[in-house]
C-alpha cells in the first residue's frame, strides 16, 4: 500500500484531541493501544456530523435521512471488506466487538457442528476471548480442548501442530497476533496444514491485534472465520466485525433474534434475511459504525505497511532500551521479525501495579495485570506482568519517557 | 499524589510485612483475590477467650505493594478490637489508618484484605459510609 499522506510521526499524533492536555502536569504518553486506541479529529467529527446533519435509524425510513444514513452505514460495510480483502460485504457483520463475534460462531456454529468427542484445537497464547467461549461448548457438547504449545522464545510451536491436528479436531482457533507477547502466527501457513491435514476442521482468527497495524488479506489467509474490533483501529467502542466464509454463514442459524435480521414473520413462524443482515439483530451501532469507516480512511490515508513499519521501529528501540536495564524481563520474542507492538515486561520483583502507578505520576499509561491472557501467564510463571504497546500516534520519544520513568521506579522501590 | 502513596510506610509493610503466616485453630479464615491481576490474599484470626475480641489476626499471599502493606497494616489495627467495633470499621477508616493516601485506582487492591476479613468474620460491609 502506497501512503498517501507523508505526514510526519509527530505531526499525526497532532491529529488526536486528546494529546492536547497533560496527565500530572506531564505530556500524555499513551502506550496502551493494544487495550484500546485513541481517536483522531476526522472520527470524532464523523460521529458528530452524523448526529447533526443525517441521523436516522436504518434499513427502515423510506424518507431521506434514513436513506442516507443507511447507504452510510453499509458503506462502511464495504470499506471493512476491501480493507480486509474480504470476497464480498455480505461476508462482513457488524457485532459489538470481536468477543461478541467469536461468540457468535461459538453459540451458532458451534452448537451446530461440535459434538461429543470432537477437539477444539487452540493456542497457550489466546486472550480468553477466544478460549472461554469455547470453554463453554466444549462442556456443552463433551467436547475436548487441546492447545498449541508456546517455545522458549515465545513463538507458536508449528513443530507440535502434525501431532496435534487428529482427525476429532473440527474447529482450530488461534489469534493472528498475542495481546501480550506481541507474537504474530503464521495463521497462513498454519490454515495450510490444517486443510492438507483435517480438511473438515474450520478455522477461526482472532484479528483483535492484527487488522489495526498490520494489512491483512482474507482471501491470501483463507480462515474461515475472521473476528476484530473497531475501538482497538482508531474506531467508536460498540463496533466488532465478524468475516465468515459465504457457504458457512448461509448454513449457520441467526445468533439474536428480532428485528431487520427477518424477512418474513407470522404470529408462529419467522424466515431469515439474507446476508450478513441475518446476524444483525435490532438497531445497531449506527453512529459507532460511522466512525469506523472515518477510522479506516485515516488508517488507509496513512499506509497500512508504513504504519507497520513504525510500530517495529519503536519495538525494537523499546526492546533494546529494556534489556539495558538491569532486572527488566522481556517476555515475547527480541527480534522485530514476526513481531508486534505489544512488550510484555517486569522489573525485578517490583509488582506491575506499582510499577503502572509510579509510571503514571509520571503521565505515562501502560497496562498492568494479566490482560486478559491469565492461563498465558501462569504458562510464563507471573502472576501479572506491565505492557507497553505501540501505535502510529506514538513516537521515539515516547518509549524513552518510558525508559527514563522505570528508571526512576526503580529507584523509588531500591532495585 | 502517587509518590506519596509510596511513602516509607508502604515499602517498609510491603518489604517487611507483620503477621505472616496463618494462625492455629483459627476461628475463621478466607481467601480473596483481584480478578484485575489475580493478586490473593489469605486471612486467618482467633478471638480471646470471651469470643468477643480479636487477638490473633495473619494474613498470607501474593500482591502489590499497597496489598501487601495493607494487609500487613490491617492484621495490627484489628488485632484487640472487639467484632462489634468492627462492625463499624468502614473502608474509609481503614484508609485513613493507613496513613498514606491512596489514588483512587488503587483503592481496589488497598481494600482487598479489609474484604477477605470481612469474609472470614462474616462482618457485613458497613454501607453507610465508604
Amino acid at each position: 500500500m502506497t501512503p498517501l499522506v507523508k505526514k510526519s510521526w509527530p505531526k499525526i499524533k497532532a491529529d488526536f484531541p486528546i494529546f492536547y492536555q497533560k496527565v500530572n502536569g506531564q505530556p500524555l504518553v499513551f502506550l496502551d493501544s493494544t487495550a484500546s486506541t485513541q481517536k483522531p479529529q476526522s472520527v470524532i467529527n464523523a460521529v458528530k456530523e452524523l448526529y447533526e446533519t443525517y441521523y436516522a435509524n436504518v434499513h427502515r425510513g423510506i424518507y431521506m435521512l434514513s436513506e442516507k444514513s443507511s447507504e452510510a452505514y453499509e458503506l462502511v460495510r464495504q470499506k471493512v471488506a476491501d480493507f480486509i480483502h474480504a470476497p464480498s460485504a455480505s461476508e462482513v457483520i457488524f457485532t459489538r466487538n470481536a468477543t461478541e463475534s467469536i461468540n457468535l460462531v461459538a453459540y451458532t456454529w458451534g452448537r451446530q457442528n461440535i459434538a461429543q468427542g470432537d477437539v477444539i484445537l487452540l493456542t497457550e497464547m489466546e486472550h480468553h476471548a477466544n478460549l472461554v467461549p469455547w470453554q463453554l461448548l466444549a462442556k456443552e457438547k463433551g467436547a475436548r480442548l487441546s492447545f498449541i504449545p508456546i517455545t522458549k522464545d515465545f513463538r507458536l510451536d508449528v513443530a507440535a501442530l502434525d501431532s496435534l491436528l487428529v482427525k476429532q479436531v473440527k474447529l482450530v482457533a488461534l489469534t493472528h497476533m498475542s495481546n501480550v507477547l506481541g507474537t504474530i502466527n503464521p495463521v497462513k501457513k498454519i490454515i495450510k496444514q490444517v486443510r492438507k491435514k483435517v480438511p473438515q476442521a474450520v478455522v477461526l482468527v482472532d484479528g483483535a491485534q492484527s487488522v489495526p497495524h498490520f494489512a491483512v488479506d482474507m482471501k491470501d489467509i483463507d480462515a474461515d472465520f475472521y473476528a476484530f474490533s473497531s475501538h482497538k483501529m482508531l474506531g467508536p467502542t460498540g463496533v466488532g466485525v465478524l468475516y465468515g466464509k459465504r457457504e458457512l454463514l448461509e448454513r449457520m442459524p441467526p445468533f439474536m433474534t428480532g428485528g431487520d435480521m427477518i424477512a418474513q414473520v407470522t404470529y408462529q413462524d419467522a424466515q431469515w434475511n439474507d446476508l450478513p443482515w441475518k446476524f444483525e439483530a435490532g438497531t445497531p451501532n449506527i453512529a459507532g459504525t460511522i466512525g469506523f469507516g472515518a477510522a479506516i480512511d485515516y488508517l488507509q490515508a496513512i499506509g497500512m505497511d508504513r504504519i507497520f513499519s513504525h510500530e517495529q521501529d519503536l519495538t525494537a528501540l523499546a526492546i533494546k532500551e529494556l534489556s539495558a536495564i538491569p532486572g527488566i524481563v522481556i517476555y515475547g520474542p527480541r527480534e522485530v521479525k514476526d513481531r508486534g507492538g505489544a512488550v510484555a515486561f517486569s522489573v525485578s520483583d517490583i509488582h506491575p501495579h506499582d510499577l503502572a502507578s509510579i509510571l503514571d505520576e509520571q503521565g505515562i499509561a501502560v497496562r498492568a495485570g494479566h490482560h486478559c491472557a491469565q492461563p498465558l501467564h501462569e504458562k510464563l510463571g507471573v502472576e501479572s506482568t506491565t505492557r507497553a504497546s505501540f501505535y502510529l500516534y506514538n513516537t521515539e520519544s515516547d518509549v524513552m519517557s518510558l525508559v527514563a520513568a522505570l528508571k526512576k521506579a526503580k529507584e523509588i522501590f531500591n532495585v | 499524589m502517587t509518590f506519596d502513596m509510596y511513602r516509607q510506610i508502604i515499602i517498609d509493610h510491603a518489604k517487611k510485612p507483620k503477621n505472616v503466616g496463618t494462625v492455629k485453630q483459627a476461628d475463621g479464615q478466607a481467601e480473596r483475590n483481584n480478578p484485575l491481576c489475580g493478586d490473593r490474599i489469605m486471612i486467618s484470626y482467633r478471638t480471646d477467650k470471651t469470643k468477643k475480641k480479636l487477638q490473633e489476626v495473619k494474613f498470607d499471599g501474593a500482591g502489590c505493594s499497597i496489598a501487601k502493606a495493607a494487609a500487613s497494616i490491617l492484621t495490627e489495627k484489628v488485632t484487640g478490637k472487639s467484632m462489634a467495633e468492627l462492625k463499624k470499621y468502614t473502608d474509609d477508616d481503614f484508609i485513613k489508618d493507613m496513613g498514606v493516601p491512596i489514588t483512587p485506582a488503587r483503592r481496589k487492591c488497598a481494600l482487598l484484605a479489609l474484604e477477605t476479613f470481612r469474609q472470614a468474620a462474616h462482618v457485613e460491609k458497613d454501607n453507610h459510609k465508604h
